[in-house]
């Protein structure tokens, strides 16, 4: 019986099939059911994960090269350029293109290194990625792992990555690696601090940590519009520091071109390079769909109170496009960043982490714990 | 008490002056047509080269096949790297004065660096510079330009 799930689907939803684009548990219930119903449980998980594994693979590689493309692109526009426009319509398959060339490079040992530790490193990077994925809410009923304590997981993984950097600066046996993941390391270590905190304000409103819960709160109204003035200045504080956090935009100590070559990934080539270059991208999704998430309201359409018919052609759209769409906004914001603004040097950066952002921050927090005391908050 | 008003005023205009800087850079993303790369190959037939561009040294002639160039030989001794060669002759004048001209006036153009200086100093102005430059050929000879076209004649009053 090859298509009884499509059977089972037919009996525990009757609407029409489309309907599965605003809710994916229908679907995921369905395979789980027939699943359950063919092979044993242990085939049943194994199944599960493996299909789960594949499709986080896929959007991985997807997203990795969407954004290279987007980033290029974007930067393109910003300086008057037209950017990739060769390799077919509008250059989209630049970034395949130019991954296919990263796969046939060779792959340089590199004289003196801790071999192990080199090796390992671009792996440590994409298991942490990966890891914060499957803890991200796509959309209603497209989520592969819903913590209780989600929100406090993804910080805890993505602040790993840090220790792959760390290690393939100091295996490569580079002078300019060295430095980078050492600035990397001081830049994370203190703009953690500010994530954390950014994301508690938010915490301290929604009272909980789950992510899918902490969606389910903002169905009558995103959490920066609910808390107002405070979730602004969170919203701001978040998306400055977590810029910092993946060492991109005006922080990038960690790679300055024009000082350190390619800051702790000057040693690697190919494959090795593609992953630490795919990393990055993957860590701005990452921050980027965190901040979509906390702060307005993941797959949630945007709903005002209690006007009935606004919300429901709000809901027409796919809570999938409305994820994808928020996180890209933020993502674009990181870019123009990027773009517009020169790199701070070492020194300015502790100084806008330690006397300017953790001082508001702190302030921000007592400001929300008043807000959520009084019931001041919509 | 001014120092904390100090601070404050810091974290403002500092916020204020990011938001400019940002609002250049997202002023050009969303305005397409302040783009200025230009598609080469597809463009290519009505490509139009600004005027100050530097493809190649010519020598102007007029309709008669005529130009201005009188073989005094200043282009050759300003030229940097020997591009330029000029052949004098010696041609006899209606009345009976011998006086030189040029023969041929030889241009290398796979020497040359376009710094102008032959069309800068040249005393007739007869030099310029076209806005041809696509100049890639399959044998290097044929880099070699004779500028003087064939028959060609000293334009009336210019010495």
């Amino acid at each position: 019986m090859r298509f009884d799930f499509i059977a089972s689907y037919v009996s525990a939803f009757t609407g029409p099939w489309w309907k599965i684009f605003y809710d994916f548990s229908i679907l995921t219930g369905a395979v789980d059911e027939w699943l359950k119903g063919s092979v044993s449980p242990f085939w049943t998980t194994v199944i599960e994960m493996v299909v789960v594994g594949v499709v986080f693979l896929l959007f991985y590689a997807v997203v990795g090269l969407f954004l290279v493309y987007a980033e290029r692109k974007v930067c393109a526009f910003i300086q008057n350029r037209l950017g990739p426009n060769r390799i077919g319509p509008f250059g989209i398959f630049q970034t395949i293109a130019d991954l296919v060339k990263l796969l046939f490079k060779e792959i340089i040992p590199i004289k003196n290194a801790d071999s192990l530790l080199f090796n390992i490193a671009p792996y440590i990077v994409i298991i942490v990625n990966f890891m914060a994925l499957a803890a991200i809410p796509y959309a209603k009923g497209l989520h592969a792992i819903d913590f209780n304590i989600g929100i406090f997981y993804i910080l805890a993984v993505s602040s790993m990555s840090v220790v792959g950097v760390l290690l393939a600066g100091w295996s490569s046996n580079s002078k300019y690696s060295l430095i980078g993941a050492m600035r990397s390391g001081a830049q994370i270590v203190s703009y953690e601090l500010s994530i954390g905190l950014a994301l508690i304000t938010i915490v301290i409103l929604s009272g909980t940590m789950q992510l899918s819960e902490i969606v389910e709160a903002q169905r009558t109204g995103w959490f920066i519009f609910k808390g107002h003035i405070p979730a602004v200045i969170a919203f701001v504080i978040y998306v400055i520091s977590s810029t910092a956090e993946i060492n991109r935009g005006p922080f990038d100590m960690a790679e300055a071109e024009s000082e350190l070559t390619a800051g702790y990934h000057t040693e690697y080539s190919g494959i090795k390079f593609a992953f630490f270059y795919l990393a990055e991208y993957i860590n701005m999704f990452i921050v980027a769909s965190i901040a979509a998430t906390m702060f307005l309201g993941g797959w949630m359409p945007f709903h005002i109170g209690n006007l009935e018919g606004f919300n429901m052609v709000m809901d027409f759209i796919p809570p999938f496009i409305w994820y994808i769409g928020k996180t890209f906004v933020i993502i674009w914001i990181i870019m123009l960043f990027k773009w517009t603004f020169p790199r701070l040097r070492i020194d300015q950066l502790l100084t806008l982490e330690w006397k300017y952002l953790l001082p508001i921050n702190l302030v921000n927090v007592l400001i929300m714990a008043f807000l959520v005391l009084k019931g001041w908050h919509f | 008490m001014s120092n904390i008003s100090e601070y404050f005023k810091d974290v403002f205009n500092g916020v204020l002056s990011l938001l400019k800087g940002m609002r250049v850079t997202a002023g050009y993303f969303f305005k397409p047509s302040a783009i200025v790369t230009q598609k080469y190959p597809e463009n290519r037939k009505n490509l139009v080269m600004f005027e100050r561009f530097k493809g190649e040294v010519v020598m102007p002639h007029n309709e008669n096949n005529e130009h201005k160039c009188t073989g005094c030989g200043i282009c050759e001794i300003n030229c940097p790297n020997g591009t330029i060669e000029v052949i004098p002759k010696s041609i006899i004048t209606e009345d009976g004065k011998k006086k030189r001209a040029i023969d041929k006036h030889i241009y290398r153009l796979g020497m040359c660096t376009f710094c102008a200086l032959c069309v800068k100093t040249c005393p007739s102005n007869a030099l310029a510079f076209s806005q041809k430059f696509e100049h890639a050929v399959f044998d290097r000879a044929s880099l070699t330009k004779q500028l003087n076209k064939p028959g060609s004649q000293l334009m009336k009053g210019v010495e």
